[in-house]
């Protein structure tokens, strides 16, 4: 899957099942100051990328992500 | 040294008649019921199948979907109430309260949708994809948490659980906070949403709900003859109390004064009320008292009357108990007729219902009481709102636990 995909879907379950608002959905978005997503968030952000990419990422794996874009990256080198 | 009173000076409510304070009394007086075939979930595998749902409310359409997934039905509804009374007060609801501000909420079963929903998911996917917002959303304490963020209210926080009797116990300890000069404002409240399956099937089981699942809105009939079972409802109403001197000193309009508050506990069954209501008889003893006034000196009582045979006999006998012979001649009426019962939200929805009838000099009825019961035999005001001069109005709560709660309110 490109990296782009990844984005498009990454974007979709941030704005259907996180109710957040497209516009501010970006690469260089971040995930807490941008986004509002909080650390209990984060866990709900983690279940989803799990279900929709039938992956598994471990807690350790997200201590560098604090963009979406690093966040799509660390799912696209998973896939 | 004189105690400081008590006033309010801004309600806010949604409940099964209205999504605002003025729907709730226009229907309250016309004696509508806010009771239906319950449609938020199927009932097919369920022994009772109507509630007093609340109407016309889509929690992500008022606070959009990001924030209002964070929260629990009861929670969004808290968060619904607590504004309009903020507004009603005249305060500023885009401004942090600050540390002046107190909060003290009632609940009986807290966010018990959650707690089913978690449950479920963990049947069917396993630990792993549970809500990581479960937690947040069932405790018991999530409302009042929520409330104090959304509105910067940064004073003591309480939440009360004492079941029916939650939110009357949490407008009576918020005017000790305040009569205690602890604070000069509370936002006080009491909020609910057990229209979920598991609950009323649970309620059902012990046989606490009635069964007339072919006529919802002449189920809840309190005092009456036929009464067979109290009917969930669901709702949140929030009161803005505040010292006297900090009304005056802010020129806000006055509704009236919470002059007493007393509390009491049976214990005696975990359901069952005392025989002959004798924890019932301690709290409106002591709610006279604190107000400093006599049983000649209430115009109206609006009752606990759940529509339950055991609460409204014993109800019925402790009245008879505080108020001798003046027990036949005081208006009472049970607004659960109309509304079902809101379980923990009673109490604050019922000192509203208590305030409107002092400031507008009206009752509301009693609904579907149309068969006397001769161990219920005083005026219960039944079917039609009555116009009357009112200065004092006593409101009762009673809970699972044994948890009794009374408060007096004034006119001025």
């Amino acid at each position: 899957m490109e990296l782009n995909e990844v984005f498009e879907k990454v974007k979709g379950l941030f704005v259907e099942d996180l109710g957040i608002d497209e516009s501010k959905v970006t690469m260089e978005a971040k995930l807490e100051e941008d986004l509002e997503i909080d650390s209990l968030g984060i866990v709900e952000v983690v279940m989803a990328f799990e279900d929709e990419f039938e992956i598994e990422i471990d807690d350790d794996e997200l201590a560098d992500v604090s963009t979406v874009g690093q966040a799509v990256q660390l799912l696209h080198s998973k896939i | 040294m004189s105690k400081r009173r008590v006033v309010v000076t801004g309600l806010g409510t949604i409940n099964p008649l209205g999504n605002n304070v003025s729907d709730t009394w226009n229907n309250l007086i016309k004696g509508v019921s806010g009771i239906d075939h319950i449609t938020s979930f199927k009932t097919d595998e369920l022994p009772v199948t109507f509630a007093g749902e609340v109407k016309n409310f889509d929690a992500n359409e008022y606070m959009g979907k990001q924030h209002a997934r964070k929260l629990d039905r009861s929670g969004h509804l808290s968060i619904y109430a607590t504004e309009e009374a903020l507004k009603d007060a005249n305060l500023d609801t885009e401004q942090r309260l600050g540390n002046g501000v107190g909060i003290v909420f009632g609940t009986g079963i807290g966010g018990i949708g959650a707690t089913e929903q978690a449950v479920r998911t963990y049947d069917e996917r396993g630990a792993s994809r549970i809500n990581p917002l479960a937690i947040t959303q069932l405790m018991p304490n999530s409302s009042t948490g929520q409330v104090a963020i959304k509105f910067g209210i940064e004073g003591p926080s309480l939440t009360i659980t004492t079941a029916c009797a939650a939110s009357a116990n949490a407008v009576g300890e918020a005017k000790n906070m305040i009569q205690n000069g602890i604070v000069d404002m509370v936002i006080a409240g009491g909020t609910e949403s057990g229209t979920t399956a598991m609950t009323i099937g649970a309620f059902a089981q012990i046989r606490a709900l009635s069964t007339n699942n072919k006529n919802p809105k002449e189920a809840c009939k309190p005092f009456d003859k036929d009464r067979d079972g109290f009917v969930m409802g669901e709702g949140s109403t929030v009161l803005i109390m505040e010292s006297e001197e900090s009304a005056i000193n802010r020129g806000a309009n006055i509704y009236g004064y919470v002059a007493g508050y007393g509390a009491s506990t049976d214990a005696h069954h975990i359901t069952a009320p005392a025989e002959g209501g004798k924890g019932a008889v301690d709290a409106m003893k002591k709610a006279l008292f604190d107000a400093q006034l006599t049983p000649d000196d209430i115009d109206y009582i609006n009752a606990h009357g759940t529509s339950t045979p055991a609460n409204d006999k014993n109800e019925t006998a402790a009245i008879k108990t505080v108020f001798g012979e003046k027990a036949y001649d005081v208006n009472i009426s049970s607004t659960k007729s109309m509304t079902g019962h809101l379980l923990g939200g009673g109490g604050a929805f019922e000192s509203l219902v208590s305030l409107l009838s002092l400031k507008n000099n009206i009752i509301p009825p009693t609904i579907n009481l149309n068969n006397p019961d001769k161990e219920c035999d005083l005026n219960y005001t039944p079917n039609i709102a009555l116009e009357k001069d009112l200065s004092t109005a006593m409101s009762n709560s009673f809970g699972f636990g044994g948890h009794n709660g009374a408060l007096v309110f004034k006119k001025n």
